[in-house]
């Protein structure tokens, strides 16, 4: 819309016409006090906090409301506003406890620091306040009525937002009260967005009640570790007895690509780190069988010799090597290196929860046609295929309903349930659950009766839509993935994304953790240079993939495993025998299935205590920030290096850091050596010698950007905490050859929104929420 | 059953009906009812308007706004079906004149509704009945369903090809719900809370549709406006403001009932001729003239015109024709804690200074009139009222602040009596009654 | 099984209400442009026949309307004229505002405390009356008036007023 001009304060400002002035106010610079005006949500003109007065209006007018018009004069600080201001405040405070001392939200309540600056601070009232006892409404979710300064805020986030609608407003008058949908709980998604966005103590988390004061926490920006989304969460961490302890997980600062939005894992389920069980001290199996805690150099030089051993005996191809979807790129890269570098064996593969490959094929090394996340808040119109972002994607779910609510975007829908998003959907085409391949040939042209008219009218619709984003789910794969994105390219301007379940599924896959491809899906045939600089023990060969590995071992042909950060025995059902004859290590952070089936165990740190970079599913690219920190455990990126040092191999070939420097191994530097070294890429930037440590993911981050396809983004990007995208297969590479007979490996998690693969199960809270969810699905049944 | 009053002053137009059986149907008609509405059929939509205009017609509901000229602002053309919405939510405390209408006269709304329509081009109206008046919504249905039957209502009215529905319905207990855009959140199924303005209801109004809201006695008018001429009808009342009202007088009169008189007819005479005095003998001590929220007169401020603009300029409101007389044994104090109650108890609750003023204005005013005040809560009780005034979500906040800045302002000599302890001078009850203990 | 199943609300089978009712329900719906419209006279009218808003009667009428529960009761508790508890038989609705203040309406409330031996939203034991100090009923030049059930009892004084309730509890005994 055309640009109006306005006066604000004796300020000539400019701003979109239909702007409304408390935004048109920000923008430049004017803060207009609110309490119930929030961005994206509905307006209420409540709370009245943001009266202005306006030249030619009788009365003070809300600028929560008011549209800015061409030559408005506007005042905003007069000594009439701040007098409304303050007697409003006067107004709340008159029922508002004031227990800030104890209240959670103290020294973060826009009420506190509203009184502050009005100075409402003595009061004019001494009649008795209305009290009411504080409530819990579910395992997260605790309610303080007379901190409540009805702001509708809550209520608006879960309705509109959440489109979950589990709060109401009830009674009337000063008895007006926030309810919760069952009667005293909540029945809901538990997400906590009531609680972060609340603006005073009313509404507070169980996790982090009576725990801490805002100012005593530190607070680290990282990745949330739960699903391949990958929001940015800030985590407050308080000093604990063996380390820093995270105690929040919020959204308070919303600069990630998550804006506002938190799950309730990303809010919650921070807190398997801080389980009970992690392990924090090496085990060594026995000769009878037993664990023994041994020192860490005790441990690695078991390990180092065991894989030596083997590899110098047997051969490389004997030892089979797993990765990680919830550890860095760095870390996956480095592993995928130290397997074909320094083990020299191809048989690499990871959890795989969707087809990446047949992704990146069929797209042929086309740019600009991977859809971001943030695409999915603003593509004028969305096809989902598959999956239930609800469940499995929160934040995709959240954005794809807040471009329908704001943007009007057209949502089309094609799965075998009618998944919640259909709610917002414009259409919705229900097809049966062996059906999605014969859907998408359906798209592409085929038999055009088979699915019914609304099907047709739908695929009607979609061919009109010149900026469609495609999003499917892993119930397409291998050629089917092909049809569907041949339709989608057959339209202007598509762009597509391909759901897969972990914080680094998608970096798992780029980084190579196959065993017929290489980092940036490069076929192990095509390897060039990179056989170059992996050295001279590069197989030539493709390896195994996961499944065929175990049955391998269990033939005996693989004598030696090394699992980092999965559970694969547990997921696939592997029975003891099998690994009897294999020497097994397994890094992770709980005794796993595996790792109680391992000849040696590592204790690793989680996603929150260290730092490199994860990509979500969306080929967003962030750095996670080391938050946490807990005795004992060393990141898996340390542990590949020292294995690798104790094997004899040169670990300046390995890491590329510091040419010439010669490594401290990161001792001098601690527990800070896991720290993104900000200072040296800011030397390398200016030319200047860096000197990484061994240890520094940035020295990997190097490699990667070097050799990984699509990693080419500019790292200052990354550096100021925004998430570049990625996108692998660049042009040349159309050369990767058709996997042909792949066999399908593809094994979805199948979480839900309250289950998070193996670490759920050490989230007390997840589990706590769980078992309250069953409770209320077992009611709700009979 | 209420009683009907007359008196010679009176100046029958809306309550000519009153008492003649009009609820019948054959009654009305043969009262000269459903002639005005086919004379605006055969006139048309930009004759009505004018006529509207001419009459000089204020809204009756209390803010007195130019009948004419609101429906004049609905958009001829739109996308979505307009309506007509007429408000018989009746709550303001001191006004019981859209009770008689539609226990004597429903057919004068139906007939003023669909006239309405007409004008702006509805087809549908809605009247929305106060939830206490279930006994006048049984009349009010049936009169709906006789104008059914004898097809004025429904399909092609009057054998025309005009159709036109008219629903009627209750509310629930809620005098929120009368100020208009909170009457069709309600009408909607909601809470009744209002609606941000603008879109003022004649352009987004019901279902998103504009929207006429008048009250009952507006719309029971308009037949006979049309009847009587829109001049001859302005003619009536005073300058501005056109026919005739309904007062309803209560409190200290010796002779309480709704009376009907022109526009702009004296307030003291009113009182003293027409409801007969004081009743025995007492003297007056004050007026509120327009229901509970338009601020009180002393005695002595009473000699004014009761028409929209008189009454302002005597710095209260003619709102809604309830004339509340106050005799010299009121407590003034206890009056103001019985209206703020009502304030504090109506109060939607959905912004800070109504939900939270009229809450602490009715503490403050319990603990004062039961003898525990402090000298600074005077000051207080005019600050908080002050503070809330023009700064409310919708004009509840103002009605309740209104009339308690007037309590303070001209009695403040009775808030000071209540001062030091001693409990209410005019209280008939010991103070630990008075307290609650 | 998925956990969140954010539509508690359940399926009533059938209906609670008489079938005259649940027929003038089914027809109310469609009276208005939008269904939900029908939401007030629909919870009073099943007040009126069961004697409150039970859980049963909100969650079918929540249902009726395609709405949830919480929405039912958000809009319900607004309502001074809805409940969602029991109440005697003839609920005794005094109004004691400006107007009928004036004219004795206090006295009137205070009466019938003293009378039926209960106050301000109670219940004889025996069920047959609850009592209620109401705001404004629309009745101010006849005050003080006085609301039993749907009935108005106008210009009463304390006399009049106990003939009247004795009317009632003869009403209630037959
Ligand atoms: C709090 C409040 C309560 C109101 N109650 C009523 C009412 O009960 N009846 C009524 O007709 N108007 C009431 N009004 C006025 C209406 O908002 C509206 O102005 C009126 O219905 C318009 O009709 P009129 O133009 O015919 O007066 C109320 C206004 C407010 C602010
Ligand atoms: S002034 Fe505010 S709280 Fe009061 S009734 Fe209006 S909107 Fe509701
Ligand atoms: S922000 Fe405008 S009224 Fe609350």
């Amino acid at each position: 819309m055309a640009d109006v001009t306005l006066t604000v304060d004796g300020k000539r400002i400019t701003a979109p016409a239909g702007t409304l002035l408390i935004e048109a106010c920000r923008k430049a610079g004017i803060e207009i006090p609110a309490f119930c005006y929030y961005p994206g949500l509905s307006l209420q003109a409540a709370c009245r906090m943001c009266l202005v007065r306006i030249e030619k209006m009788p009365k003070l007018q809300t600028a929560c409301t008011t549209p800015v018009a061409e030559g408005m004069i506007v005042a905003t600080e007069t000594d009439e506003i701040k007098q409304a201001r303050k007697s409003m405040l006067e107004l709340v405070l008159a029922n508002h406890p004031l227990d800030c001392p104890v209240c959670d939200a103290g020294g973060e309540c826009e009420l506190q620091d509203m009184t502050f600056k009005y100075g409402a601070g003595g009061s004019k009232f001494i009649d008795i306040k209305n009290h009411r006892d504080e409530q819990q409404w579910s395992p997260v979710v605790f309610f303080d009525r007379p901190r409540c300064i009805l702001c509708y805020r809550c209520v608006r986030v879960c309705n509109e937002g959440m489109d979950v609608a589990a709060l109401g407003i009830q009674q009337r008058n000063a008895s007006s009260v926030i309810a919760p949908n069952d009667k005293t709980e909540l029945d809901c998604e538990q997400c906590g967005m009531c609680i972060d966005i609340c603006p005073v103590g009313a509404l507070t988390s169980d996790t982090y009640r009576y725990k801490t004061r805002p100012w005593e926490m530190t607070h680290i920006g990282t990745i949330c570790t739960h699903c391949g989304d990958g929001c940015k969460t800030t985590l407050g961490l308080r000093r604990s007895e063996d380390g820093m302890q995270i105690v929040r997980g919020d959204n308070r600062d919303k600069s990630g690509l998550n804006g506002d939005f938190l799950c309730v894992k990303g809010r919650y389920a921070f807190d398997f780190s801080d389980s009970p069980e992690r392990l924090t001290l090496p085990l060594v199996r026995q000769e009878d069988g037993h664990f023994e805690t041994v020192s860490w150099d005790v441990a690695i030089k078991a390990v180092a010799r065991g894989f030596r051993e083997i590899r110098d005996t047997r051969g490389g191809s004997s030892i089979g090597v797993i990765g990680s979807t919830r550890i860095t790129n760095e870390e996956n890269y480095l592993l995928q290196k130290f397997a074909r570098g320094t083990l020299g064996t191809g048989h690499i593969d990871h959890h795989r929860t969707t087809d990446y490959v047949s992704f990146i094929r069929a797209l042929g090394g086309q740019k600009g046609r991977f859809a971001s996340i943030s695409d999915t808040a603003s593509a004028p119109a969305v096809l989902l295929i598959g999956n239930d972002p609800t469940e499995q994607h929160p934040l995709l779910a959240w954005n794809l309903r807040t471009n329908v609510r704001q943007n009007r975007t057209r949502l089309y829908i094609v799965n075998h349930r009618e998944i919640k998003l259909t709610r917002q959907a414009k259409a919705f085409v229900q097809i049966g659950s062996d059906s999605y391949a014969a859907f998408a040939s359906f798209l592409s042209g085929g038999d055009s009766t088979a699915f019914g008219e609304s099907a047709t009218s739908l695929r009607d619709a979609l061919r009109q839509e010149p900026n469609l984003v495609v999003i499917f789910g892993s119930e397409l794969r291998g050629a089917d993935v092909e049809t569907l994105v041949k339709f989608g390219l057959s339209l202007p301007d598509t762009k597509f994304a391909c759901l897969g379940d972990y914080v680094n599924s998608r970096g798992a896959a780029d980084m190579g953790l196959y065993p017929d491809l290489l980092p940036g899906y490069v076929p192990v045939a095509a390897s060039g240079a990179m056989q170059t600089e992996y050295g001279e023990r590069f197989p030539a060969q493709p390896g195994m993939d996961l499944a065929s590995m175990f049955e391998a071992a269990g033939r005996g042909q693989i004598a030696g495993m090394y699992i980092v950060g999965d559970d694969p025995v547990e997921r696939l059902g592997i029975a003891p025998e099998t690994l009897r004859d294999t020497f097994v290590v397994v890094q992770d952070m709980f005794l796993t299935g595996t790792a109680k089936l391992a000849d040696v165990v590592l204790p690793t740190a989680s996603l929150y205590e260290k730092s490199g970079t994860v990509t979500n599913t969306y080929g967003d690219l962030q750095g996670v920030k080391k938050a946490a920190d807990r005795a004992g455990v060393r990141t898996d990126l340390e542990l590949i290096v020292r294995i690798a040092d104790a094997m004899g191999h040169d670990v300046r070939k390995l890491v590329p850091f510091g040419k010439g420097v010669r490594a401290d191994m990161g001792q001098s530097r601690g527990a800070q050596s896991g720290e993104a070294d900000r200072h040296a890429i800011w030397l390398a930037a200016h030319n200047l010698e860096p000197k990484l440590s061994p240890f520094d993911p940035n020295a990997l981050l190097d490699e990667i950007q070097r050799v990984v396809a699509g990693y080419d983004f500019d790292r200052i990007d990354l550096l100021a905490g925004s998430s570049p995208q990625v996108q692998p297969a660049s042009a040349e590479l159309v050369q990767i050859a058709p996997p042909s007979s792949r066999p399908d490996s593809i094994q979805p998690s199948g979480d839900t929104l309250f289950t998070s693969g193996t670490l759920g199960h050490y989230s007390e809270k997840l589990n706590e929420v769980q078992a309250f969810q069953e409770k209320k699905a077992l009611v709700a049944a009979d | 059953m209420p009683t009907l009053v007359s008196h010679p002053e009176e100046v029958k137009i809306v309550s000519s009906r009153f008492g003649q059986g009009a609820a019948e149907i054959d009654r009305y008609i043969e009262l000269g009812g459903y002639q005005a509405v086919r004379q605006a059929m055969e006139q048309g939509p930009e004759w009505i308007i004018a006529q509207m205009k001419a009459s000089n017609l204020r809204g009756r509901g209390g803010a007195g706004f130019p009948t004419g000229m609101k429906w004049s602002f609905v958009p001829k053309q739109s996308e979505k079906p307009k309506y007509v919405l007429v408000n018989g939510d009746e709550s303001e405390p001191g006004t019981c004149k859209d009770h008689l209408i539609f226990l004597h006269d429903p057919h004068s709304v139906i007939e003023g509704t669909i006239i309405a329509g007409l004008a702006i081009g509805a087809k549908m109206g809605f009247i929305y009945l106060r939830g206490e008046y279930r006994y006048l919504l049984t009349i009010m249905e049936k009169a709906i369903a006789d104008a059914y039957a004898k097809g004025f209502l429904g399909k092609g009215i009057f054998g025309s090809n005009f159709d036109f529905e008219v629903v009627s319905q209750t509310g629930a207990g809620a005098y929120e719900v009368g100020e208009e855009s909170a009457l069709m959140e309600s009408l909607e199924g909601k809470r009744g809370i209002p609606r941000i303005k603008p879109p003022f209801p004649a352009v987004v109004g019901l279902y998103g549709g504009p929207t006429v809201i008048n009250n009952a006695e507006t719309i029971a008018t308009v037949p006979h406006i049309f009847r009587m001429g829109a001049e001859a009808y302005a003619k009536v009342g005073s300058e501005r403001n056109g026919g005739t009202r309904l007062f309803c007088v209560s409190g200290h009169a010796e002779r309480n009932g709704v009376y009907e008189l022109p526009m702009g007819y004296n307030l003291k005479k009113l009182i003293y001729e027409v409801a007969g005095g004081i009743r025995g003998g007492r003297q007056l001590k004050a007026v509120v003239p327009g229901g509970s929220s338009t601020p009180v007169l002393l005695a002595s401020e009473i000699d004014i015109g009761l028409d929209f603009d008189q009454v302002g300029q005597a710095g209260s409101m003619l709102g809604s024709g309830g004339v509340v007389v106050l005799d010299e044994t009121v407590c003034m104090v206890e009056f103001a804690l019985r209206t703020i109650k009502f304030y504090q108890h109506e109060s939607c609750g959905w912004c800070i200074p109504c939900r939270e003023g009229t809450d602490w204005l009715k503490k403050t005013l319990t603990r004062f009139h039961a003898g525990a005040g402090e000298a600074r809560d005077i000051d207080n009780i005019r600050y908080l009222a002050e503070n809330m005034l023009g700064r409310t979500f919708c004009p509840l906040g103002d009605a309740a602040a209104m009339p308690t800045i007037a309590f303070v302002k001209k009695f403040r000599q009775e808030f000071e009596d209540h001062l030091d302890g001693r409990p209410c001078p005019y209280a008939k009850k010991p103070a630990n009654e008075l307290v609650g203990v | 099984m998925s956990l969140t199943n954010i539509s508690v609300d359940k399926k009533p089978e059938g209906t609670i209400f008489s079938p005259e009712l649940a027929a003038r329900f089914d027809k109310l719906v469609t009276l208005y442009p939008m269904k939900r419209s029908a939401l007030i006279p629909m919870l009073l009218y099943a007040q009126d026949e069961i004697g409150y808003l039970s859980d049963a009667a909100i969650a079918e009428i929540a249902h009726r309307l395609q709405l949830t529960v919480l929405d039912v009761r958000n809009v319900l508790s607004y309502y001074s004229m809805l409940r969602t508890r029991p109440a005697g038989k003839f609920n005794v609705q005094v109004c004691t505002n400006i107007s009928c203040m004036l004219r004795g309406g206090q006295e009137l409330f205070e009466h019938c405390e003293r009378q039926l031996g209960i106050g301000h939203k109670q219940t004889t034991p025996d069920g047959v009356f609850s009592l209620e100090e109401v705001e404004c009923i629309g009745a101010c030049s006849w005050a003080p008036a006085v609301q039993v059930n749907y009935d108005f009892h106008d210009n009463l004084t304390p006399e009049t007023l106990d003939a009247i309730l004795a009317e009632y509890r003869s009403k209630a005994s037959q």
